[in-house]
């Protein structure tokens, strides 16, 4: 299936290569920056791209293509999603995914690409397993590992491995037994001019930290499980009380999973929780534009409107902007055009605008558009469809568990066009 | 200095220091400087990899690794580095194994070195360290050790450990790649595999099945319904191998769901949710179309797993269903597709892709989520584009003013590319729906004042086409679009207005020679593609309107004349003689009217999706539009569906066998040799399978697990008997292939007959005497067996003198084993002593009580307190062996299970083991040493001391299996020595009866419908009609409590499981002409469809 894989950094070199069948030189990758050349935008690269032998699969993450080279058919999926899952992991084992952070452990990601992939068909992905293979490196761990010799690889197959629930490893202990749980939601919203609402939808998932001894089988129900439209779980969940109950029922793997994506369903009404009153213009001829933009709290059920940061790709004409914010601070990239207005926290009694003018290139016409907004915000404590977390039971072990619910919404891809 | 930075960048960043260092030191040219850097760096890797340091052996193969990931070459270091692959430090030989993978290849003489390390390892009693050194091994691409890679291929394909199984099936991908020719020997190996019910190798098989030999569907059959069963369990990548390989079997297996239409909608919905059964029924109400139910079968265990977390596999699923579901079912993807909408940009990519293609045949399905497909200006182009397809295809007559306006706000967008774009998509919708086109129309004429050069272009372009299509009363537009002629630059909308001008000269008689006479003007400066155009143009006037254009035709022509373009030279002389009368151009010049001015018809615009449902969605091809190389076409249905019994698995296998190194069946009396020994089996199952449906041995002997050899007496009776029946024409047909094993088939026969009588009036006794741990009768009944069996295998061996090493070993084995059997017969028949709780005694209150209340905490639904766990009121006893007195040096170990509730924790199974010491010397601290996996509870039997020689002991523990059949491992240790062992349950074992009145056993069943119920029908034999024979043959299977019946049809059973408490349900009901439906309600899958399958054959069978 995947025969090689070549990580390629932003400034288009070769960092790393990793071969599970025969070595494909890496001229290969010639086809890839025919194509990077190609595209205006680095996201613009095709994902699929054919060569006369092989085909390229890539994804970008982090600023580094991740490009797998494939030999015959695929699912391209099949691909993708194994390469997202190897940055995960990496991001998983180092902290953060990065060329600097690769190539400092290059043997652990070695070792790593070799456990996931055998023959080119993967192997274990499954991070509970590979962290009983391949140990994280902790500056701990390396200076006991030089002083004592020992390593970071096991020397057992993870016992994950055979068992039924092979997203948990075995023997795990810890003084203190807790379980947290995030619920987090996204709004994803198209606004239009006028400020009605085109598209919203709200996307949520659980995020878990579970730090538990034992086996322990653990069930989560819901106040309003109706809610959720379209779910999708980590394999730990039992699909089958879910369906029957509506009733989260599973072994948690150790330490931070997703247990759950879901999807609320776009027959209930998502309420928006900010407007933005806007005026953007440019005049013919003259080579001014207004900026005046002006935010405020709309259906936030008694939350504040915390860590708010609007963004806008201002048109090409626009050479300088010269914006006064009457909170935050906001900052204007002549190269890209990127305007990002850090507002903080919206005040109800004074609400944040950011006014100015803006000075386009002399002689450039007009632009068709006005840009449109992005909004990034954050309100704690509540989810916006409304969903709670009923109980939270333990099964199968005798000690008490600390058990934390967190709420959290979010703007996920939130739009306004102006 | 410049070739020294050259050389040293091949030799890597440390390198280019060192030899920097060098160079300042160093005053030498530039050669020394060159070749010490790279020799002088390898000499220092090299002295640290041949040090005695651990440390710095390790820190060496670091930075070699480094080397490798760069795409440096460091293969001159292969000599060092090859020598520290039989390292103890384990992170030392992983790295080992990087270098040697990569390096194998190119250095094979070398590579040769290492083999008999990874031979050793194979043996280890490691189970990590046999799986990883297949995979070295297979991984060294070095053609001379192909027959030792198919040997341990062939090995580990018999391995006890299902990782080492998977890995073996990694394995024959591997050697396939690399030596073609084994292809025949392979195949068995897969055949074997795919027989594994280990959901950890069945992902990887299909992997190597579809890699090594994806014609040979064949293999699937018996498989099928085990790999439905399977799947949910299957880790996700195996999910998707396995799911895109049973999509294409079931094309060409089953007949098209599709054909009925709308007919049969809601019978087929409601068929949907309900079971097998329910299917059956409607097959009875004469309608056309039934759903195989295997093919329900698949769609039923793949729908949940939409919900995976994993985006391959739900676009797996999905591609299943588009291809598979009947029509009204496909819906139910597009709920999960467009949630994949919300991953990364890549998924999305290809994800919308699948999307256009489905959205073109089906746009009613995605017609609800289209706004999810609305454009935001942070997508990736070629997201957006995709978008803009869908929303097209999605358009229709109700909802096109919501996605024209939704079109305005993209054409103004800022990516030029997109808005271009967006304008076709416009052009699309006019053409598609009537209604709007005018509306579609006026809307791009605006867009031709745009400032924006790509997007006039565009629009004139697509204007062009709707003209065409409509080609009545827009003669302003074109007057208009000649106004713009003038601002236009892009030669793709110059050439298309001129041809319209052309086209339609008629209705613009004043504007087009004037356009005409602009372009003789700018004739020369103008692109290839507008100057054909302006010569058509001309010869369009000059057919129409002579008098006017004849002068600035003659002069266009004479222009294209000395072109430098060949196409237009061409061109020009082309028209010339078609429109220019003179003697030479003859007949073609009356038609010249004709042919220029012929009616067009218009363009079709139509998606660029439209035909790729030619490829299976989902595929890569799928993805480019073209075959990627190793695609497999899927087959259309098949008119008539072949038959449907292929798939029906009649063969049980509750006794296996997996020890690699034991020999395999004790039937097998017949040589073997190594080599023929696959096909050997296949035979036999070809044969035998014919003649009494079930033969455990030679099924058992194919795939199996447990260390089983000899089984228990029934066991051994049946599969004789069935043996017995087969055994005058299998044996012999397969005697003459083989000449060593003529001589040998006589004896054979004769044992047969010999013992034909006894047996037959055995198994009666053996099932009515025996009583909860009647191992009296049993174990007087093997002894006598044992002994006449001893008696004949010594008589072929005598008789069989050329017998190969491997048949000698089995002969010397079941010799011994006979003598074991006699003498255990003594303590057997004291047993009762030892047993825990009494005879059918009620179990104490205290275990059924506590267990109750635990079932209670498990499950969550109500249960009725009339429902009680139960011991059996009846059982067999089946013994197993679970070490060999020749393996166990002495040692040998038997076990059965009591059935009845573990005294030690609720959720264990109760296990006894009877250990006898077959060795001249007494053993001592007989006891459980490591056991895997490590999370096993195993509650041990407390350290035997002392056991004498000739004597034996019986002890019970109790074992969780968590409700798998997966076996459990531990070590049996003796003083001196530790064997490893398994045991590994039958499914009915793993039950505890239950008993329950009829109503809650209805009530019950009424909760587990679905999902929770698998269903067959049966044909009984005529001897198992009768409710004693009926219960006499489910107890024997499982552990079950029979509940009473009002109906003399209807046999019902109850069980739980030990671990998890789940109901299971099984019920009995009989039909007429002997067929039965048999039915089984739980929750667990997997375990119910395990059960169905044990439970049929003594059904079945007389």
């Amino acid at each position: 299936m995947i025969h090689s894989l070549f990580l390629i950094n932003s400034s288009g070199d070769i960092f790393l290569e990793k071969h599970w069948k025969s070595v494909v030189s890496r001229s290969v990758c010639d086809y890839f920056f025919e194509a990077q050349e190609r595209a205006t935008e680095p996201e613009n690269v095709p994902p699929v791209i054919p060569t006369p032998h092989h085909y390229l699969i890539s994804v970008l993450r982090h600023r580094i293509y991740f490009v797998a080279v494939i030999q015959s058919e695929v699912p391209p999926l099949f691909v993708i999603e194994f390469l997202h899952r190897v940055v995960d992991t990496f991001q998983d084992y180092f902290g953060v995914c990065t060329e600097a952070a690769i190539k400092d452990n290059v043997v652990v990601v070695y070792e790593l690409l070799e456990e996931m992939l055998d023959n080119g068909f993967p192997l274990a992905t499954e991070s509970n397993i590979l962290k009983e293979l391949i140990k994280p490196p902790t500056i701990l761990r390396t200076m006991v590992n030089t002083i004592t010799g020992s390593t970071n690889v096991g020397e057992q197959l993870p016992t994950g491995q055979l068992s039924v629930v092979p997203w948990r490893r075995t023997g795990v202990k810890y003084t203190n037994n807790e379980a947290y749980f995030d619920v987090v939601e996204e709004i994803d919203a198209i606004i239009d001019k006028s400020g009605s609402t085109i598209t919203a939808e709200i996307q949520g998932v659980i995020d878990a930290c579970v730090k538990l001894t034992g086996m322990p089988d653990l069930t989560l129900s819901f106040m309003n499980p109706r809610l959720l439209d379209d779910v999708s779980f980590h394999p730990c969940v039992r699909f089958k009380r879910w369906e029957a109950e509506r009733i989260l029922s599973f072994i948690p793997p150790d330490g931070n999973f997703r247990l759950l994506s879901y999807h609320v369903s776009s027959q209930n009404l998502v309420a928006i929780p900010v407007y933005v009153k806007h005026n953007i213009s440019f005049r013919e001829g003259s080579s001014q534009g207004r900026f005046d933009l002006t935010l405020g709290p709309k259906q936030t059920m008694g939350k504040s409107v915390e860590a708010v940061l609007v963004s806008s790709q201002l048109p090409r004409g626009v050479l300088t902007a010269n914006l006064n914010p009457s909170q935050g601070t906001y900052t204007f990239d002549p190269v890209t055009k990127m305007l990002t207005w850090d507002v903080g926290k919206i005040n109800p009694q004074k609400l944040p605008s950011l006014k100015g003018t803006m000075s386009l290139q002399a002689g450039a016409s007009k632009p068709d558009e006005n840009p449109s907004i992005n909004i990034q915000l954050k309100i704690q404590q509540m989810a916006i469809s409304g969903l709670k977390v009923n109980r939270l039971d333990m099964y199968g072990e005798k000690y008490k568990p600390f058990k934390g619910i967190k709420y959290m919404t979010k703007a996920g891809k939130f739009q306004v066009r102006t | 200095m410049s070739t020294i930075a050259l050389y040293n960048d091949q030799g890597g960043a440390e390198a280019a220091m060192e030899a920097g260092q060098e160079n300042s030191s160093s005053t030498g040219g530039a050669a020394f400087g060159l070749f010490s850097s790279d020799f002088k760096k390898n000499e220092d890797l090299k002295e640290m990899l041949e040090s005695n340091k651990e440390s710095l052996k390790l820190e060496a193969m670091k930075r070699v690794v480094g080397l490798i990931s760069k795409g440096k070459n460091a293969s001159e270091l292969f000599p060092a580095v090859v020598k520290n692959v039989a390292s103890k430090n384990i992170e030392l030989k992983k790295l080992v194994y990087v270098y040697l993978v990569r390096y194998a290849e190119e250095q094979q003489d070398l590579a040769l070195l290492s083999i008999s390390t990874f031979q050793r390892a194979l043996k280890d009693p490691n189970q990590f360290i046999r799986g990883s050194a297949l995979r070295v091994l297979s991984s060294i691409r070095v053609p001379i050790i192909v027959p030792i890679m198919m040997l341990a291929i062939k090995e580990a394909a018999a391995d006890l450990s299902p990782y080492v199984r998977k890995t073996s099936a990694h394995a024959i991908q591997k050697l396939y790649s690399l030596d073609p020719e084994q292809k025949e020997q392979l195949i068995e190996v897969i055949e074997k595999l795919l027989k594994d019910k280990s959901t950890l190798v069945a992902g990887s098989v299909v992997m190597a099945f579809e890699e090594v030999c994806p014609d040979r569907i064949d293999l699937i059959h018996k498989n099928y319904r085990k790999l439905c069963n399977l799947l949910v369990d299957v880790e996700e990548w195996g999910q998707v191998v396995i799911i895109s390989m049973l999509t294409r079997y079931a094309r060409t297996q089953f007949t098209s769901p599709w054909k009925e239409g709308a007919t049969f909608d809601e019978n087929n919905d409601k068929a949907f949710y309900d079971s097998d059964s329910e299917d059956k029924r409607d097959t009875t109400e004469a309608k056309p179309y039934t759903m195989d139910p295997d093919h329900r079968l698949l769609l039923r265990n793949t729908k949940p797993l939409l919900q995976s977390r994993n985006t391959a596999v739900v676009m797996c699923v999905a591609q299943l269903y588009w291809h598979l579901a009947p029509m009204q079912e496909v819906n139910i993807i597009t709920k999960s597709l467009v949630r994949l909408l919300r991953s990364h940009r890549e998924v999305q990519y290809i994800v919308l892709q699948n999307i256009a293609t489905m959205s073109i045949q089906r746009k009613g399905i995605f017609e609800p989520y289209m706004k999810s497909f609305y454009v935001r200006s942070t997508d990736a182009t070629h997201i957006k584009t995709l978008k803009l397809e869908i929303l097209t295809n999605l358009a229709n007559e109700a909802n096109i003013s919501t996605i024209l306006r939704e079109f305005q706000t993209y054409v103004k967008s800022q990516d030029k590319a997109f808005a271009a774009a967006t304008i076709q998509a416009i052009g699309r919708c006019a053409t598609n729906i009537t209604d709007v086109t005018d509306t579609c129309l006026s809307g791009l004429v605006l867009l031709l004042s745009n400032r924006d050069e790509t997007v006039v272009a565009e629009s004139v372009v697509v204007i062009k086409k709707l003209l065409q299509t409509q080609p009545t009363q827009h003669s302003e537009i074109i007057k208009h679009m000649a106004k713009l002629f003038d601002n236009i630059t892009v030669s793709m909308a110059r050439a298309s207005i001129l041809w319209l001008m052309g086209e339609y000269c008629d209705r613009v008689p004043k504007i087009a020679p004037d356009v005409l006479r602009k372009m003789a003007k700018t004739f020369t400066a103008e692109e290839d593609i507008v100057k054909l155009q302006t010569v058509n143009l001309a010869a369009k006037l000059y057919l129409t309107n002579s008098k006017q254009t004849k002068l600035l035709t003659q002069y266009i022509l004479n222009l294209g004349k000395y072109d430098q373009s060949y196409d237009i030279r061409d061109r020009t002389r082309f028209i010339r003689q078609l429109i220019v009368p003179n003697e030479k151009s003859g007949a073609l010049n009356k038609y010249a009217r004709r042919i220029l001015l012929a009616p067009k018809p218009a363009p079709v615009l139509e998606s660029s999706f439209k035909d790729r449902d030619r490829f299976q969605l989902g595929t890569l091809s799928h993805s480019l539009n073209t075959k990627a190389a190793g695609y497999q076409e899927l087959s259309d249905w098949p008119a008539v569906a072949p038959d449907q019994s292929v798939r029906n698995v009649e063969v049980i296998e509750p006794v296996q066998e997996w020890a690699p190194s034991v020999g395999k069946t004790k039937k097998s009396g017949k040589p073997k040799s190594a080599d023929k020994f696959y096909s050997d089996d296949e035979e036999e199952k070809k044969e035998e399978g014919s003649e009494s449906s079930k033969d455990s041995s030679s099924s058992s002997s194919s795939s199996s697990s447990s260390s089983e050899e000899s089984g228990s007496e029934s066991e051994e009776e049946s599969s004789e008997e069935s043996e017995k029946t087969s055994s005058d024409s299998g044996k012999s047909s397969s005697g003459s292939e083989k000449s060593s094993s003529e001589s040998e088939s006589e004896p054979k026969k004769k044992k047969k007959t010999k013992k034909a009588p006894q047996k037959k009036s055995k198994p009666p006794a053996a099932f009515s005497d025996s009583d909860e741990n009647g191992n009296g009768p049993v174990a007087q009944a093997s002894s006598s067996s044992a002994e006449s069996s001893s008696g004949s295998e010594t008589d072929s061996e005598d008789s069989d003198p050329p017998a190969t090493p491997q048949k000698k070993k089995k002969d010397v084995k079941s010799k011994p084993k006979a003598e074991v059997k006699s003498k255990v017969e003594v303590p057997l028949l004291d047993l009762v002593d030892f047993s825990p709780a009494p005879t059918n005694a009620p179990p104490s209150s205290v275990i059924s009580s506590s267990l109750i209340s635990d079932l209670e905490g498990l499950s969550l639904s109500n249960i009725s307190s009339t429902m009680q766990v139960t011991t059996p009121s009846f059982g067999p006893v089946k013994t197993y062996e679970l070490l060999h007195h020749m393996t166990g040096k002495g040692l040998s170990a038997k076990y059965h299970f009591p059935r009845q509730p573990c005294l030690y924790e609720p959720s264990m199974v109760a296990v006894q083991v009877i250990l006898t010491n077959g060795s001249d010397h007494s053993l001592e601290e007989i006891h459980i040493g490591e056991r895997s996996p490590a999370a096993l509870n195993i509650h041990c039997f407390n350290t035997i001391e002392r056991l004498e020689p000739e004597a034996s002991v019986t002890v019970s523990m109790g074992i969780d299996f968590s409700d798998s059949t997966q076996a459990a491992h531990f070590q049996l240790c003796t003083k001196e020595d530790q064997f490893s062992v398994s045991i590994q349950p039958a499914v009915g074992e793993l039950l505890m009866p239950s008993s329950m009145t009829e109503q809650d056993y209805s009530k019950e069943q009424g909760k587990l419908l679905g999902m929770n119920e698998t269903s067959a029908t049966i044909t009984m034999a005529t001897a198992n009609t009768s409710r004693l024979a009926i219960s006499k043959q489910v107890l024997s299977v499982c552990n079950v409590g029979e509940v009473p019946s009002s109906q003399n049809t209807v046999h019902r059973f109850a069980g739980r499981t030990v671990s998890s408490g789940a109901l299971v349900l099984v019920c009995l009901e009989l039909k007429e002409s002997s067929t039965a439906l048999l039915t089984i309600n739980t929750e667990k899958s997997v375990m119910a469809s395990m059960l169905l399958r044990d439970l049929k054959q003594p059904l079945v069978q007389a």
